[in-house]
């Protein structure tokens, strides 16, 4: 029950609290670029909540019986890149030859994870800022990913009412965009707090 | 020569700003800007990666067969993030603490992997060091501006001197995650405000080396065009 516990604290924080995109500005760059269209949007987060795991699933035992038990850590960013890269090129093939249904729907979004920041942000916080277990690390990037998926159906649902708006000519694009970003980032400030409380 | 060779070094610092005009590195801008000491650490770090990678890819832009250039390029960009993580850790720990995971993650920064494909790979090592440079000091500036308006708003200071009349009336959501956001919005509609909309947008540039480009909507007009 208390690991039950622990994991729910871990999702409810990752998605809601320190939500990737809205909180830790990591892979701005999709959610900026691919949250125009609400059906483009799911496809990249689900994409991106299943490289995360899989890297996870990865990573994990690479720092911990690899680099460690030979202290290499300092590899650490060149041998997490480059897994994630591999991996990501190795599931599209996959896909591909397996189920080409699936490769239809989200092997476009899957080259552009490779050099995601968000993808490699959780591998390494995994291993050492948050020092997680394994199961606690891919119960994490699940939640990550969620909060990522969560962040892109919200924004899209919002870019769609700007587009239908009247906004001053310098504040087109761009501008506008990263401050309708600004007030979601804001509303997800009511969160805070409410994991050190959940079991209270 | 000088003249073009001067031309390469300022235009990343102003007319292709690659954090203001080029919209390149938003991760680490929003994220390193909330005070001046990080943001300058963050852009001299981001800096000597740029330099050395832009560099060495420049040397190399002959023998890295065309169909694996992009691992290359990354390969080589994580062997000097590697380099500057452990020289800041032995020299600087505490800027090392402060930065902590967007250090590692300048490996993935596209202001970097985007310089290595747009420049260095078609260019000559000099021209290459001097992009480096320009392009590296335009980041910095612009992390600078960011973390001025945050750091004086939001925390009431200035490189951690405090401003005394500032101090008593600081918002401190300007720290925090939607004052990024904000500051970044305005800062873009300034530019795009001061030059009337001449300065070039993000898709009249070589999108097509952004990770995101075959979805991204600019792009995708563009090509409708």
């Amino acid at each position: 029950m208390e690991l039950f516990k622990s994991l729910i604290v871990i999702i409810m924080s990752s998605v809601l609290v320190n939500n990737y995109v809205l909180s830790r500005f990591l892979g701005i760059c999709p959610f900026l670029g691919v949250s125009k269209k609400l059906n483009q949007a799911v496809g990249m987060g689900i994409s991106v909540i299943f490289v995360m795991v899989v890297a996870t699933l990865v990573t994990w035992p690479i720092q911990h019986y690899v680099l460690e038990r030979f202290n290499l850590g300092y590899m650490q960013t060149i041998v997490f890149i480059l897994v994630i890269a591999t991996l990501v090129q190795f599931i599209e093939m996959l896909l591909k030859k397996m189920i080409p249904a699936l490769h239809k729907s989200l092997g476009v979004y899957l080259p552009l994870i490779t050099t995601n920041c968000a993808v490699l942000g959780v591998t390494i916080e995994n291993v050492s800022e948050l020092d997680y277990g394994f199961l606690e690390s891919v119960v994490n990037s699940f939640g990550c990913g969620l909060g990522f998926l969560l962040a892109m159906v919200l924004f899209s649902g919002i870019r769609s009412k700007i587009d239908e708006s009247q906004i001053p000519a310098s504040f087109k694009g761009l501008p506008v965009t990263l401050i309708a970003a600004s007030f979601v980032s804001l509303a997800f400030f009511g969160f805070a707090g409410i994991v050190e409380n959940l079991f209270a | 020569m000088k003249n073009k060779n001067l031309s390469i070094l300022l235009k990343g610092l102003l007319t292709e700003n690659p954090v203001f005009v080029l919209i390149l590195g938003t991760c680490p801008t929003l994220a390193i800007s909330t005070n001046v000491i990080g943001a300058i650490g963050m852009g001299l770090a981001a800096t000597a990666v740029l330099i050395c990678s832009n560099f060495v890819i420049s040397l190399l832009r002959k023998f890295i067969p065309d169909s694996v250039r992009i691992p290359c390029y990354i390969v080589i960009i994580a062997g000097f993030v590697t380099v500057v993580q452990m020289l800041m850790q032995a020299f600087l720990p505490e800027l090392y603490d402060m930065l902590g995971v967007y250090l590692a993650l300048i490996t993935v920064n596209c202001i970097i992997l985007g310089r290595a494909e747009m420049f260095a790979g078609k260019n000559g090592p000099v021209k290459s060091v001097l992009d480096g440079i320009g392009m590296g000091l335009g980041f910095t500036l612009a992390l600078l501006c960011m973390a001025t308006v945050r750091e004086i708003i939001g925390a009431g200071s200035f490189a951690g001197i405090e401003i005394p009349f500032m101090k008593d009336y600081t918002i401190s959501i300007f720290q925090k995650a939607p004052g990024g956001f904000m500051v970044y919005g305005f800062m873009i509609a300034l530019v795009y405000a001061v030059t009337h909309g001449k300065a070039p947008r993000k898709k009249e540039f070589s999108c097509e080396n952004c990770p995101s480009a075959s979805l991204c909507s600019n792009c995708q007009k563009k090509e409708e065009a």
